[in-house]
């Protein structure tokens, strides 16, 4: 036991050394791309923290991602905020929001809750646009690099950009491997496979749930706000229905429940997506087909089939 | 303007989209009710339906009432049988799981939607209508004579408009008929109540699935063809009148038609009414918020009653 505790521990922190060490070798095209990858991963992470190992199929992360977006984006160029603590204001936000949309969502279940949480995601979307005003609508706004200064370090500067995107994977890497090991994570996976028998053995699985979707929601509005302040632009497209799906498309392409997957499944498709860009401009096209195709015949994803086939430990 | 020709103005054109948003809505209500299946790509069958509208249009020329006739048989015969093969192809081998299939189903909609755009382009096309006479409509004035009548300014429609309206209730009453009277509704309305039961009396249950959803997709390509002449084709026109379809749906009660019919008028007619007197925003949010609050406090729909 003790042995496959730190095989798990050795290939996470592997995994981030890899990615810091790709830092000094690659090309700053792919070096961009990576950056931008490691930032979307962390929304995949926070979705599959739901959608994964509690199960709960929500359309409506969009509303998180945005909220953290524009909680930070406003702090900054409305309240004045500096970015360190836009960022904070942003996870504060993303608790409250998630906390009130799971305490309502969580009601219904299975199909339900997936068309509860999108009408939520599209009402915050349509907000949105209501104020636009205040947001900018569906044109956003871009946030000066003078206000981009944490600590003196730059963060328009493309290397500090890939580092904290890196520090910031690491952080929610390690927290969900953390939790989903914990007694939390494990009573989490219990209630997706069994609900009933989870309460009949006395856990509260209402506030396991919750507690659930308020993780999951402030990861992925701290997502958000990471994505808005590295790559300083607030738009509302980030908090259109696209950007519920794709996070679940890239935990099922990676593997729903295993801690790599969504950092994987992210990777891939946003290669994907690059590569068949440059041939046409229907490059959403690969999406649909992968998601057929994943439901026909890759239920596990790729993470998911490696775990299958040759490394049940992976968690 | 003043208020009360307005008013006549919403209540048209809201007449206009309860109408189309019928068609669309009893297709999806139909499929979740009889496969329990959530079709996310309805939308672009919708959208579908337009395009091959406008296709048919300008491949046969002539006078336009012509390939309005010829749309109206093409377009949803072809969209259904796509949705049928669709149905065999994918969501019967998935079991009709109800998450996969959601999955599935945006697969879908991205397939439709960028293939059209390929094949299409990207562009908003017109399909001229069949007929179309503009006719104003009277107003009554109280003024120091008594009352006068006059024809305020904008206050009219076309008779192109009166016919969606007619030609929806048209189709949705043969529908109903079809449900209650033949012998396929018959075995529709048993698969839905129990599919097993309905198996083990040598009902197909798998081609029942396939036709239903194939009739369901026909609907709303019906409903396309019937509003193209009004707004245009454009590949992303599937997005609203889904998520208008999901909205009239789960008011009505999942599954339920008449629910869905009464919901689709309330729906078509408030999101008109609203749009024209508020700003068309604050009515989607205040109707996606409503949807919300029904499914979690009165799942089954505001005008269903409850089941189960």
């Amino acid at each position: 036991m003790r042995a496959g505790e730190n095989r798990v521990w050795l290939l996470h922190i592997a995994v981030v050394l890899v990615i810091l060490a790709l830092h000094f070798v690659l090309p700053p095209y792919h070096h961009g791309i990576l950056a931008r990858v490691m930032v979307l991963a962390i929304l995949a992470m926070g979705y599959n923290f739901a959608f994964g190992y509690t199960g709960l199929l929500s359309l409506g992360h969009a509303l998180f991602f945005g909220a953290g977006m524009y909680a930070m984006g406003l702090g900054i160029t409305g309240l004045g905020l500096s970015p360190g603590i836009a960022v904070l204001f942003a996870i504060v936000c993303s608790v409250l929001v998630s906390a009130i949309i799971g305490s309502l969502a969580l009601r219904t279940a299975g199909v339900s809750l997936m068309i509860v949480t999108l009408m939520f995601a599209q009402a915050g979307w349509y907000l949105i646009l209501y104020f636009g005003e205040i947001t900018r609508g569906d044109e956003g706004f871009v946030i000066p690099q003078a206000q981009r200064l944490v600590a003196g370090i730059d963060l328009a500067d493309s290397n500090n950009r890939y580092l904290i995107a890196l520090i910031l994977f690491a952080i929610v890497l390690f927290t969900t491997l953390k939790l989903v090991r914990s007694s939390f994570g494990k009573a989490l996976v219990a209630i997706r496979e069994n609900e009933e028998r989870a309460k009949m053995l006395g856990y509260n699985v209402f506030a396991y749930k919750l507690g659930a979707i308020i993780v999951s929601g402030t990861i992925s509005g701290l997502a958000g706000a990471a994505y808005g302040l590295l790559f300083g632009y607030v738009g509302a497209t980030f908090a259109s229905v696209q950007y519920s799906i794709l996070p679940l498309l890239w935990v099922l392409l990676g593997g729903a429940s295993t801690i790599l997957g969504p950092f994987v499944g992210t990777l891939f498709m946003t290669y994907l997506i690059d590569i068949s860009s440059e041939f046409t401009e229907a490059y959403l096209l690969v999406a649909g087909v992968i998601l057929v195709l994943l439901t026909l015949f890759a239920r596990q994803g790729i993470v998911g089939e490696v775990k299958k086939r040759f490394a049940p430990w992976l968690p | 303007m003043e208020f009360g020709p307005n008013l006549i103005i919403a209540l048209i054109e809201g007449s206009v989209q309860a109408a189309v948003l019928t068609l669309i809505a009893v297709g999806l209500s139909l499929v979740f009710g009889v496969m329990r299946v959530v079709n996310v790509a309805h939308g672009e069958f919708f959208m579908l339906g337009a395009v091959l509208a406008w296709a048919v249009a300008s491949f046969v020329g002539g006078h336009p009432a012509v390939s309005f006739i010829l749309a109206l048989i093409i377009a949803p015969l072809l969209v259904g049988i796509l949705a049928a093969a669709a149905d065999i192809l994918i969501l019967k081998r998935i079991n009709y799981d109800p998450e996969n299939t959601i999955v599935a189903t945006i697969g879908i909609l991205y397939i439709i939607q960028q293939m059209t755009l390929i094949t299409y382009g990207p562009d908003a096309r017109p399909v001229e209508p069949p007929f179309n006479h503009r006719f104003s409509i009277p107003w009554f004035e109280y003024t120091e004579q008594g009352y006068s009548m006059y024809w305020p300014w904008g206050l009219g429609t076309t008779s192109y408009k009166l016919f969606v309206v007619a030609a929806a209730v048209a189709v949705i009453v043969l529908l109903w008929l079809a449900i209650s009277r033949t012998k396929a509704g018959l075995m529709m309305r048993a698969t839905q109540l129990d599919r097993d039961m309905a198996q083990s009396f040598g009902i197909p249950v798998d081609r029942v699935n396939a036709i239903v959803f194939g009739v369901g997709a026909a609907l709303a390509a019906l409903g396309a063809v019937l509003i193209v002449p009004i707004q245009q084709a454009h590949y992303l026109m599937g997005g609203e009148p889904l998520l208008l379809a999901f909205i009239v749906v789960i008011i009505g009660g999942l599954g339920s038609l008449p629910g869905t019919i009464v919901a689709a008028v309330f729906i078509g007619l408030s999101d008109g009414i609203i749009s024209i007197f508020f700003a068309p925003t604050l009515a989607k949010i205040l109707s996606t918020l409503l949807v919300a609050f029904v499914l979690i406090f009165r799942p089954q729909g505001l005008f269903g009653k409850a089941v189960r």
